[in-house]
C-alpha cells in the first residue's frame, strides 16, 4: 500500500450559485521515501491538492488515506493531530513566528505534540543541525536571511519526524543561488529517505525530481516518472547525489 | 500543552505589548481599586456604627419602656404605675433569664459647677452599680457606689472624662491629667464629693486623631485662647459617654425627686430600666419571662413595653447592606467596562496575529489548543490587572482616609481583596471567550493566506 492513496476526489467551491471543480476526480499515489513535484500554473488547483493532500482541508467527493488513515471524514481535531504527527510543511513565505527564536520556533510542532521541555531542545538543535543553522539558534527570524529563515521552517517541518513533508513553492521567495541551495537541502533529506512532495508553477524547478505531475483545471494534465523510463536522476542513484552538499 | 506553558507563552504575548496591555488593564485596574475602596469605606462606616453601638451598651442590652395603655385598657390609664423599684425588685427576683436590671433615675436640668466653670452633663442619673456592666463602663480611678452610699444617700458622684475636662481642665490643655477624686463639685448648688472617674471612652480613629495632635503640642496657638464653634469632634456616642454624671439611686431620690413634683407628691417612677439577658438566644423568653412578672406588678395593666438595640443592628445590618449593594453595583459595572476593554483589545490582537494562528494550526494546533491560548492569555492581563489594582486600592484608601470622617476611617479586608480579584478573573475569562471561539474557528489555509 502507498503512503498516500488518492482516489476520485473533487473539490468543489460554490461562488455566487457558481460550481467550481478545483480538483475534478484526481487519482493519485505517493510511495514512501519519494522525491515527487505537483506542477502547475497558478489557478490550476495544485495548492487545493496540497492542501487535502496536508489535511488542511478535506474533499468534497472521493477518498484519501495517508499512512493507512482514511482522512476524509475526520473531525478538525484529529486533523490537527495528523498534520502534527506525519506531516512537516515549508511554506513560500516562510511562516515563521516572529516573535519567537529560531529555536523555539522549531519546537513549535513539538509544543502541541505534548513533548517534555528537555526532548523539544534537543529535537529542535538536532534539527537545525541537520540544516547547518545549529549556530544560530538565538536569532530572531528577523535576523537571519531568506534562505536561512527556509531552513529553520525546514527544520520545523522535520522536528516531529513527519511521514511526508510539502514544500509549497519553497525557493518562490528567494533568489536562484538560494533557492538550488534549498533544492539541495531538499534532495538530500530524500538520499535520507524522506518522502517530499515539491509543489511549483516552475518546470525547472519541478526538474530536480524523478516524478513528476502536472495539474491543469483541476485535473491531472500528465505524469511524468522517469523512474519507469530507467532515467531515474533521483538522488539515490543519480549524479545530483553526488552535488549535494 | 500544559497550563504552565500555555501561561508563559500568554505571559510573554503580554510583555511584548506593554504599554497597550497596560491601557488594557487600566480598566481592571481601577475597577478593582474603586471595589476595594468601596468595602474599605463601608466596613469604615460599619465600624463606625458598631463602636457607637457598643458604646451605647452593646447589642444584648434591653429598654424596658414606659408605654400608652392599649386601648382596650384606656378606662385603667389613670391607675397605670408606670417603672418603679418595684418592677425592679420583682424581676431581680422573679425573672431568672434576666442577667442584669438596672433602674435608672435621672435628675433633669441640672447644671455642674465648680467655681467659674459650669457644665451641663449628657445625663445625670441616680444607679446602681449595676450600671457598669449594663452600659459597659470602666473605671479608671477611684471607686464605685458602696452599699453605704446607697443606704445613706450620700452626695458622691462618679464622673466621665468629659466632665472633668470641663470642670477641671483636659490634659491636652493642661499638659497633665488632673485626677479629681476627693473634690467637691456642686449638682444643681448641692455639693458633691467626686469619688470616681471613668476611662475616657474614644473610637478607634479619635484616639489616633488624639495621639497626633498630641505630638503637635508644640505649636503654639495664634491669638487669643479660643474654642472651635459647638462642633464635637469625633463620635457622637462616645461624647456623650464621656459626658456622663452617675450618683446613688437613693440620692437622685431623696435629694432631688423626693422633694416633690408632681403636684406637691414625689413622683416614685423610675425613667429607665435597663434589662441585660443571659444569653441573646434567650431573648425570646428572658423577655416573655419579664413581661409576666411585670404584668402582676402593674396589676394587668399594660404601661410597658421592650425595645431592643437589635432593631438597631438590623438597622445598621440594613445601611451597610444597602452601601455595599449601590457601591458593589458600580464597581462591577466598572470591572465590566474593564472586561470589554479586555475583549476589544483581544479580538483587536488575534486579528493582527491571524496568520501567526494559521501558522500554529499547520504545525498541528488544535482548535481547544488555540481557544485555551487566547484564553489564557485575557485571564492573565486581568490577573496582572487585578494585582496592580489591589496595589492601587491602598492608595485609594489612603486618599479616602483623607477624606472620610474621621470616626469612619476605610478598612480594607482580605475579603474584599479576594473578591476583587476573583471577579477580575471571571472578567477575563468571559471577556475572552469570543475572541478565543473565533480565533479556533479560524480555518488554517484561509489564515495562512491572510495579509
Amino acid at each position: 500500500m502507498a503512503l498516500v492513496e488518492v482516489r476520485n476526489v473533487s473539490k468543489i467551491y460554490h461562488l455566487g450559485g457558481e460550481e467550481i471543480r478545483a480538483l475534478d476526480n484526481v487519482s493519485l499515489d505517493i510511495e514512501a521515501g519519494e522525491f515527487i513535484s505537483i506542477i502547475g500554473p497558478s489557478g490550476s488547483g495544485k495548492s487545493t491538492l496540497m492542501h487535502i493532500l496536508g489535511c488542511l482541508d478535506t474533499p468534497t467527493k472521493g477518498t484519501i488515506s495517508l499512512d493507512g488513515v482514511m482522512i476524509q471524514g475526520a473531525s478538525p481535531r484529529q486533523l490537527a493531530a495528523i498534520r502534527n504527527q506525519k506531516i512537516g510543511f515549508v511554506f513560500q513565505f516562510f511562516n515563521l513566528l516572529p516573535k519567537l527564536n529560531v529555536v523555539q520556533n522549531v519546537e513549535l510542532p513539538m509544543i502541541y505534540a505534548g513533548c517534555s521541555a528537555r526532548e523539544r531542545r534537543e529535537r529542535a538543535l538536532e534539527a537545525l543541525e541537520a540544516v547547518g543553522l545549529a549556530n544560530r539558534s538565538k536569532h530572531r527570524p528577523s535576523q537571519l536571511s531568506g534562505g536561512q529563515q527556509q531552513r529553520v521552517a525546514i527544520a520545523r517541518a522535520l522536528v516531529n519526524r513527519p511521514r511526508i513533508v510539502f514544500a509549497d513553492e519553497p525557493t518562490g521567495n528567494l533568489d536562484s543561488h538560494t533557492g538550488e541551495a534549498i533544492l539541495a537541502l531538499f534532495r538530500q533529506l530524500s538520499t535520507q529517505g524522506r518522502t517530499i512532495v515539491l509543489v511549483t508553477h516552475d518546470p525547472e524547478i519541478a526538474a530536480v525530481t524523478p516524478r513528476r505531475i502536472e495539474i491543469r483545471d483541476g485535473k491531472i494534465a500528465a505524469k511524468v516518472d522517469l523512474t519507469l523510463a530507467g532515467l531515474d536522476r533521483s538522488p539515490r542513484s543519480g549524479p545530483a547525489a553526488g552535488a549535494a552538499p | 500543552m500544559n497550563l504552565f506553558n500555555t501561561i508563559a507563552v500568554g505571559m510573554k504575548e503580554v510583555w511584548a505589548h506593554k504599554f497597550r496591555s497596560l491601557l488594557t488593564m487600566l480598566g481592571i485596574i481601577l475597577g478593582v481599586a474603586s471595589l476595594v475602596g468601596m468595602s474599605a469605606l463601608i466596613k469604615g462606616m460599619e465600624n463606625g456604627m458598631k463602636e457607637a453601638m457598643i458604646a451605647m451598651g452593646g447589642a444584648d442590652k434591653v429598654l424596658l419602656e414606659q408605654q400608652e395603655v392599649p386601648s382596650w385598657q384606656e378606662h385603667l390609664a389613670p391607675q397605670a404605675p408606670g417603672r418603679t423599684m418595684a418592677d425592679v425588685i420583682a424581676l431581680r427576683h422573679s425573672a431568672p433569664l434576666l442577667r442584669l436590671v438596672s433602674p435608672e433615675m435621672a435628675v433633669n436640668d441640672v447644671i455642674l459647677s465648680r467655681g467659674e466653670k459650669r457644665t451641663w452633663p449628657s445625663e445625670c442619673v441616680g444607679v446602681w452599680p449595676a450600671v457598669l456592666e449594663m452600659n459597659l463602663h470602666t473605671l479608671a480611678h477611684g471607686r464605685f457606689f458602696t452599699d453605704l452610699d446607697e443606704e445613706q444617700a450620700n452626695p458622691v458622684c462618679v464622673i466621665g472624662t468629659g466632665i472633668r475636662d470641663d470642670l477641671f481642665g483636659s490634659p491636652e490643655d493642661l499638659g497633665r491629667e488632673i485626677i479629681p477624686i476627693g473634690e467637691t463639685i456642686l449638682i444643681n448648688s448641692q455639693p458633691f464629693t467626686i469619688v470616681g472617674m471613668f476611662e475616657r471612652y474614644e473610637g478607634e480613629e479619635d484616639r489616633r486623631q488624639r495621639e497626633l495632635a498630641a505630638q503637635r503640642k508644640n505649636e503654639p496657638q495664634v491669638g487669643p485662647q479660643r474654642q472651635r464653634g459647638w462642633g464635637r469632634r469625633g463620635n457622637w456616642a462616645f461624647w456623650r459617654k464621656n459626658q456622663t454624671v452617675y450618683m446613688p439611686l437613693n440620692t437622685a431620690w431623696i435629694r432631688f425627686r423626693a422633694a416633690g413634683d408632681r403636684d406637691g407628691i414625689p413622683d416614685p417612677r423610675l425613667t429607665d430600666i435597663d434589662l441585660k439577658v443571659a444569653k441573646l438566644e434567650l431573648l425570646e423568653p428572658a423577655l416573655q419571662q419579664a413581661r409576666n412578672v411585670l404584668m402582676l406588678t402593674h396589676r394587668g395593666i399594660e404601661d410597658f413595653g421592650f425595645r431592643t438595640q437589635e432593631n438597631q443592628l438590623d438597622n445598621i445590618n440594613q445601611q451597610i447592606r444597602n452601601a455595599r449593594l449601590s457601591g458593589g453595583l458600580i464597581a462591577g459595572i466598572s470591572l465590566l467596562v474593564g472586561g470589554i476593554g479586555i475583549m476589544n483589545i483581544m479580538l483587536a490582537s488575534i486579528n493582527e496575529r491571524i496568520r501567526e494562528i494559521g501558522i500554529c494550526k499547520a504545525v498541528g494546533a488544535t482548535g481547544p489548543a488555540i481557544f485555551t491560548q487566547i484564553l489564557v492569555e485575557s485571564a492573565v492581563i486581568a490577573l496582572v490587572g487585578a494585582a496592580m489594582g489591589v496595589v492601587a486600592s491602598y492608595g485609594f484608601v489612603q486618599v479616602l482616609a483623607q477624606m472620610s470622617p474621621s470616626a469612619n476611617a476605610p478598612v480594607i479586608t482580605p475579603l474584599a481583596l479576594v473578591v476583587g480579584v476573583a471577579f477580575s478573573l471571571v472578567v477575563g475569562v468571559v471577556a475572552g471567550l469570543f475572541p478565543a471561539f473565533k480565533a479556533a474557528r479560524l480555518n488554517p489555509i484561509q489564515a495562512l493566506r491572510y495579509e
